[in-house]
């Protein structure tokens, strides 16, 4: 079998989940929309201020909108109290929603107020109420136009629900993620492959239903609409646990790259050897894995000592490694009640790297010696990079001034560096292609960067699982640079990938040595 | 001595105003049952908002209309619509409807269905084939779409028939059929009805009385032998001059 065909079989429970979000989004977005369509149907200023919103919440882009859910749901917990989820499921639903609401709402209104005259003059000439003449006449009328509304609809939430997985939410975006941050295309054209071939289908059997509207076959809207209720129902059925053993999941927290999905599964295979069942939400944000894990929404991540210094504790100052830490355990225990476990032994620093050629042809071995040539130079940086206080801190520290500065996602910020796109990059000390290859990282004299001792955190409602902290115990102090790095470079490598799953078998087997 | 009955149907010092323009102004008149009325008059003579005070599809800034004694702003307004026939230019048979449902229309929407054989009837009532209950309007001539829509109009049992320029938009032909045909409803059915029409030569072969109205005012009420006798002032008689200017040049063409 083709390793395509293979991974996009293995996609059956992100499908089921896929199907399931987003017949839940559409049909919320149908809920709201309809009644709001109607209502705007005799009054201007409901169909003006609805359509504006609708209008104004297509022009956020999607994976904002998603996002923007997790602080909304945040404060929503004063009122709903601490159960409300905000990751997962719940937010990605009500995002999709919105999302879903205006080509239904914008086909609806228009198709209501387009309806000949002449018909609701009958209507009411008739002696139909309001209610009887929605019933019989605008509803029948406007029921091709609101299906072909939910039609797009359906189309845009299952391509847009892919993004969903960013928020801690299983879909068809989880290969696509993975495979993107791994460099394993096989991964991201699966999911492609799975997301496009569900918005096909989608697309046909909304299109049967429109049809049948149109020409008035009920036959026709009856067929299109089953088959559609069945593929719902059978995604439904999928992902009902049968065996109902009903064990509580751990909930184990990924950020976007390699070395996250490899610590991921190497923490999952641990406890799921103590007897864990164990959950992965993989592809998280970095700034929303901190909350998360504080809000419970997951139970485990693995984080960086300089990360939260100064994003979660908002410091500037550096107080070096140890104190650093010890200060970090404290504040959690004192703000959040998230446990710090440990440390798991590996720095993954920010730092500065450029090119064994780039080294040699200015000079280059430590930051300081960045600042003379640095206008001549392009600097690139992943996403986050350029608003980090620590970018700020290495700039101001060193008086660097770039002649152009450049985003990349974290894989293709390597390959910047090497084809010459970029000439600086801010890489991570633990990342496997630093020596596979040959990168000089510059030296940081002035200490301007952190520390980033890697750290296991624990979720409030884990944190006195006694048992929980025996299982993974022996992570702690256990995984040196050089481990980390060679686990990071099976998986990031071009040839021979593996999956993140093996290497975090391979990294356990490393510790056990 | 007994006080007169009622008239079946009543306008007291009627009036509609939109912003500043008067549409109908202080309007007061009776009609009885079993007349056939024409409002006629030029296009903007209020005549269609007269006609549609008495349904409600207007509701009058001023006066009331009476219907058996009954002001018809009283309740809602889809019950008394349901009591009252009408009949309009724009017809507004529904497309996605039978014409065996359009006709059954009406009893529908108070819960009551039609049987095939009172269907029948009411398209035989308009001259058209009992096999024409299972097509779709859009199957249909402007003429027969007319023709149900005057069936329709006349499901509900109503007996006060109100026609808003019915026929205006059918050939000529057609026109003088089904007007005829309307006046033999008209007699059989015992029904009251008010047509609105700018065809002055249509309303003094079909009414019994002709309004003829002006600025919003009524400025003529008399009977279609008095008109043509010269009765009715200046503008009913500038109005039936029409025809009778178009009968004088049709004869001598024929000499």
């Amino acid at each position: 079998m083709s390793p395509l065909l293979e991974a996009v079989l293995n996609l059956g429970p992100q499908l089921a989940e896929h199907v399931l979000l987003c017949a839940a989004a559409v049909a919320l977005g149908i809920a709201v929309a309809l009644p709001l369509a109607v209502w705007s149907s005799r009054s201007a200023t409901v169909a003006k201020v609805a359509l504006g919103f609708a209008s104004l919440v297509q022009t956020i882009p999607a994976l904002a909108l998603l996002a923007l859910f997790f602080p909304i749901l945040l404060a929503a917990r004063s009122i709903f109290g601490p159960d409300l989820p905000t990751l997962g499921f719940l937010p990605a639903w009500l995002a999709l929603a919105l999302y879903a609401l205006l080509p239904i709402l914008r086909n609806a209104v228009t198709a209501l107020a387009n309806l000949d005259d002449e018909l609701i003059e009958a209507a009411d000439g008739l002696g139909m109420t309001a209610w009887q003449k929605l019933r019989l006449v605008q509803a029948p009328l406007a029921a091709p136009f609101v299906m072909a509304g939910i039609r797009t609809a359906s189309v845009w939430t299952i391509g847009a629900a892919t993004l969903a997985t960013t928020i801690g939410q299983r879909s068809l975006g989880d290969p696509i993620f993975a495979g993107l941050q791994t460099q394993n295309w096989v991964l991201v054209l699966a999911g492609c492959i799975a997301s496009a071939g569900l918005a096909l289908v989608a697309d046909a059997l909304f299109g049967m239903v429109e049809r049948g509207f149109a020409t008035r076959r009920p036959g026709l809207v009856i067929a299109g609409a089953a088959l559609a209720l069945a593929g719902i129902a059978g995604a439904a059925a999928s992902t009902v646990d049968w065996r109902g053993d009903g064990r509580e999941n751990v909930v184990i927290g990924a950020k976007s790259f390699s070395e996250q999905y490899i610590l991921a599964r190497a923490i999952g295979s641990v406890l799921e050897d103590a007897g864990y069942g164990v959950e992965y939400r993989e592809g998280l944000g970095s700034a929303v894995v901190h909350n998360a894990v504080a809000s419970s929404a997951i139970d485990i991540s693995v984080d960086y000592t300089g990360t939260l210094w100064t994003n979660t504790l908002e410091r500037t100052d550096n107080p070096g490694r140890a104190a650093m830490y010890e200060k970090i355990v404290q504040w959690e225990d004192a703000n959040t009640g998230v446990r710090v476990l440990g440390r798991l032994g590996f720095e993954n620093a920010y730092g500065l790297a450029v090119t064994q050629e780039t080294a040699e042809r200015y000079g280059l071995s430590s930051i300081a010696d960045l600042a003379s040539v640095a206008p001549q130079l392009t600097i690139g940086g992943d996403p986050e990079w350029f608003e980090r206080p620590e970018w700020n801190a290495v700039r101001d520290a060193y008086g660097l001034s770039f002649g152009d500065q450049r985003t990349y996602s974290p894989t293709f910020m390597y390959n910047a560096l090497l084809s010459g796109e970029a000439d600086v990059i801010s890489a991570y000390t633990s990342d496997g292609r630093i020596a596979a290859r040959n990168l000089v990282v510059l030296s940081d004299p002035q200490e301007a960067l952190p520390s980033y001792d890697a750290i296991l955190l624990l979720s409030p409602r884990v944190a006195g699982d006694a048992a929980l902290a025996d299982a993974l115990q022996p992570l702690l102090g256990a995984v040196d640079v050089e481990t980390m790095r060679e686990a990071n470079y099976t998986v990031d490598r071009q040839d021979d990938k593996w999956s993140p799953a093996r290497a975090g078998q391979w990294l356990l087997d490393r510790i056990e040595r | 001595m007994t006080p007169a009955p009622p008239a079946f149907l009543r306008f007291e010092t009627l009036s509609k105003t939109y912003d500043d323009v008067h549409a109908v102004r202080d309007v007061s008149l009776a009609i009885e049952s079993g007349e056939f009325v024409a409002l006629v008059g030029a296009s903007g003579s209020g005549k269609s908002t007269l006609l549609k005070c008495i349904n409600r599809l207007v509701e009058p800034t001023f006066g009331r209309v009476l219907l058996d004694g009954e002001d018809v702003l009283a309740g809602p307004a889809p019950l008394i619509r349901r009591r009252i026939g009408y009949v309009f230019q724009g017809i507004g048979l529904f497309p996605h409807m039978s014409v065996a449902q359009n006709i059954a229309l009406t009893p529908r929407l108070v819960g009551e269905s039609l049987t095939d054989a009172r269907i029948a009837e009411l398209l035989e009532l308009v001259e058209l084939h009992p096999a024409m209950a299972s097509r779709l309007p859009a199957e249909l001539s402007g003429g027969q779409r007319q023709r149900v829509g005057v069936a329709r109009a006349l499901a509900g049992d109503s007996h006060l028939l109100l026609m808003d320029e019915p026929f205006g938009a059918l050939d000529p032909i057609t026109r003088g059929q089904l007007g005829q045909r309307v006046r033999g409803l008209h007699r059989e059915l015992g029904l009251t009805t008010v047509m609105v029409t700018h065809d002055m030569a249509e309303a003094l072969l079909l009414a019994s009385r002709v309004l003829v109205m002006d600025g919003g005012q009524i400025v003529a009420d008399e009977t279609p032998s008095a008109l043509l006798a010269g009765k009715g002032g200046l503008v009913a008689q500038a109005l039936v001059e029409v025809p009778r200017e178009q009968a004088r040049q049709l004869a001598g063409m024929g000499e």
